[in-house]
């Protein structure tokens, strides 16, 4: 029982890690908040279903025009609303993005009611592996396998390419990158843009076991900013190593202290880590 | 020095004054509560200020202190027959006790670590509510029916006016306390800690102590208005009184109005109120949230174009009324 109960703490962990890396990278570049990244996740669900539902597309097919969907988003919500905001006191920039999340989570609302929806037919539904007494659903089993690379792409991304370096760069320092002759405008917009298509992943393979209604990206993107103040900000691998311990908390902690406690446990786990870490585990 | 419109006395009496007449003035139930609504949140919002406005420590949980307030008064009353002004009194305390409690290991971290980490404190409290048999869990309570009047604070059938009295009096109380706050010892020592926690430390300020009383003080108010909620619902439940949307309303209307000013929270509680309450009548009846989406995107709009509140717009304006006059007088000569 209990190597069930990890095994699906550390799936739903490369979850969160996956929707943490995303809003890591925007925390991290920007020092913004991003409130709208539970509203990405939310409608790269929707798309997902829809590209199902009405052209029969299975969500793992459909991924990559959730990506650029997703992309796109993101980039336009850095070039009409956080650009113009960037130089606000810092709560304002953060309101700015709250706003958008209540347009986004109500737009939904109004165009698609707030009924949840679900995929019941894709490749991977109700397939499942069991060895011994341990059975894993494969569509938590991809999702989990596709966050792991997602998020090591987008690592080596930033670590490894000229891009990735000059975004670095301007997380670091602003006006030093502007004066090395990085473009820092684009910088941002691309880090929005790739932050927008990691939600997009995140929600395109959440969609194929949970369900899709307006409110679906809340919980994660609250999850999401206590994983990253936990991983430290602007920290990939912070990303990923805070949602595995948010995501084996919460389904250890659940499981011995019953299920309404767990959400408590995620944020109590996260007290008691910044007390020892107070920049978070890999910040400095 | 030039007395800036933010202490200046008379205008701040001014103001509470057309505060208090307008919903005697106006004898429209409706009317009345958008009042109360204005009022209360405008007191919420002076209540935050302290904390994040004056001392630099933004709070994204002070629900849990409105939440504090609202369980401790109800269940003293339901439970024991305690009038609600002292359950008050208590709960303002318990959230004080609360927030010693919580801020001393919270106070370690800075900027967005500590934001965080209030947050979690505020969704701690609400699962530990929801799962609290003692207080009903997510049931919630249901206000026992006592006499009519102040003593119980409850009028049969809603007289609005009398609560209106209640809410009005409290947020008297917060604006007050946010002055002194302001213009006392205190409150240059919160603005330096604000600007810089090392320098404010360096010259002698202790740092931790004075975010401490802020906290206490911010929290004591907070929950206090978190009673008076109660008393005007008449029945209460952990989603009502601990959520994270309440505590991000609360951050949305002072810093629209304006960040660290007196008059920020009214400000911005007397344009966010009345507007997502008309636009719920208006559009919210077909339930299909159209009434939030024009909220939401008013609130990108106004961040964008005045992104240091709508306080800034009207300092302005008063600025230039001021030089007129002077230039009238003829103390000042018109360069322009």
């Amino acid at each position: 029982m209990i190597i069930q109960i990890i095994i699906s703490g550390i799936i739903m962990g490369l979850i969160y890690g996956l929707v943490a890396t995303g809003l890591t990278l925007t925390w991290g570049v920007l020092d913004i908040i991003n409130f709208t990244h539970g509203e990405y996740l939310m409608i790269s669900m929707y798309v997902s279903f829809w590209l199902y539902s009405l052209m029969n597309i299975d969500p793992l097919l459909s991924l990559p025009i959730v990506i650029i969907v997703m992309f796109i988003i993101g980039y336009l919500t850095y070039s009409i609303v956080v650009k113009n905001v960037i130089n606000a006191p810092a709560l304002s920039a953060l309101l700015a993005t709250f706003g958008l999340s209540l347009v986004f989570r109500n737009m939904a609302q109004f165009l698609w009611t707030p009924n949840a929806r679900f995929i019941t037919n894709s490749v991977l539904s109700g397939k499942k592996i069991s060895i011994g007494s341990i059975i894993i659903g494969y569509p938590q089993l991809a999702a989990a396998i596709g966050s792991l690379v997602v998020i090591y792409a987008i690592y080596y991304f930033i670590e490894k390419t000229k891009v990735g370096k000059s975004i670095q760069a301007t997380a670091l320092d602003k006006n030093t990158a502007k004066l090395m002759g990085i473009n820092t405008e684009r910088v941002f917009g691309l880090t929005f843009a790739i932050s927008g298509a990691a939600a997009g992943i995140a929600g395109g393979l959440l969609s194929t076991f949970y369900p899709v209604y307006p409110e679906s990206g809340i919980l994660y993107a609250l999850i999401g900013f206590v994983i990253v103040a936990l991983g430290g900000f602007g920290n990939i691998k912070g990303a990923l190593y805070g949602g595995l311990i948010i995501g084996l908390s919460e389904a250890i902690g659940g499981y011995y202290l019953g299920t309404q406690f767990k959400y408590a446990i995620i944020f109590l786990i996260y007290l008691i880590v910044i007390q020892i870490k107070p920049k978070g585990l890999f910040g400095w | 020095m030039e007395k800036s419109i933010t202490n200046n006395k008379k205008m701040i009496g001014v103001v509470l004054l057309i505060i208090l007449a307008l919903p005697i003035i106006v004898q429209d139930n409706n009317f009345r509560h958008i009042m109360i609504l204005f009022v209360l949140y405008a007191a919420l919002g002076e209540a935050w200020n302290i904390i994040t406005g004056y001392a630099g420590q933004t709070s994204f949980g002070h629900a849990a202190f409105f939440g504090i307030g609202a369980y401790t008064s109800t269940v003293l009353l339901w439970k024991f027959d305690i009038i609600p002004w002292i359950g008050m009194l208590i709960g303002g305390i318990i959230a004080v006790v609360v927030a010693i409690i919580v801020s001393y290991p919270a106070f370690k971290l800075t900027g967005h670590y500590f934001a965080i980490a209030t947050l979690a404190i505020g969704e701690i409290m609400l699962q530990l509510f929801v799962s609290w048999e003692y207080v009903e869990g997510a049931t919630g309570i249901m206000l026992p029916i006592k006499e009519n009047g102040y003593k119980y604070m409850q009028f049969h059938p809603m007289n609005k006016l009398s609560y209106y009295y209640i809410v009005f009096g409290l947020f008297v109380i917060t604006v007050i306390t946010a002055y002194i706050v302001g213009n006392s010892k205190m409150g240059f020592y919160l603005k330096a800690i604000k600007e810089n926690p090392d320098a404010a430390q360096s010259i002698g300020i202790n740092v931790t102590r004075y975010k401490l009383y802020a906290m206490m003080v911010s929290a004591f108010l907070t929950a206090i208005v978190g009673s008076f909620y109660a008393q005007y619902v008449t029945y209460i439940d952990p989603f009502m009184v601990f959520p994270l949307a309440l505590s991000m309303q609360i951050v949305l209307i002072t810093v629209i109005g304006g960040l660290g000013n007196i008059y920020g929270p009214i400000l911005g509680a007397a344009i966010l109120i009345p507007l997502s309450q008309y636009t719920r009548i208006i559009f919210g009846g077909t339930g299909k949230g159209l009434d939030l989406i024009i909220f939401g995107a008013l609130v990108v709009i106004v961040t964008i174009f005045q992104p240091n509140g709508l306080v800034g717009l009207f300092e302005n304006l008063f600025k230039k009324i001021k030089k007129k006059e002077a230039i009238n007088d003829g103390k000042l000569h018109d360069v322009s």
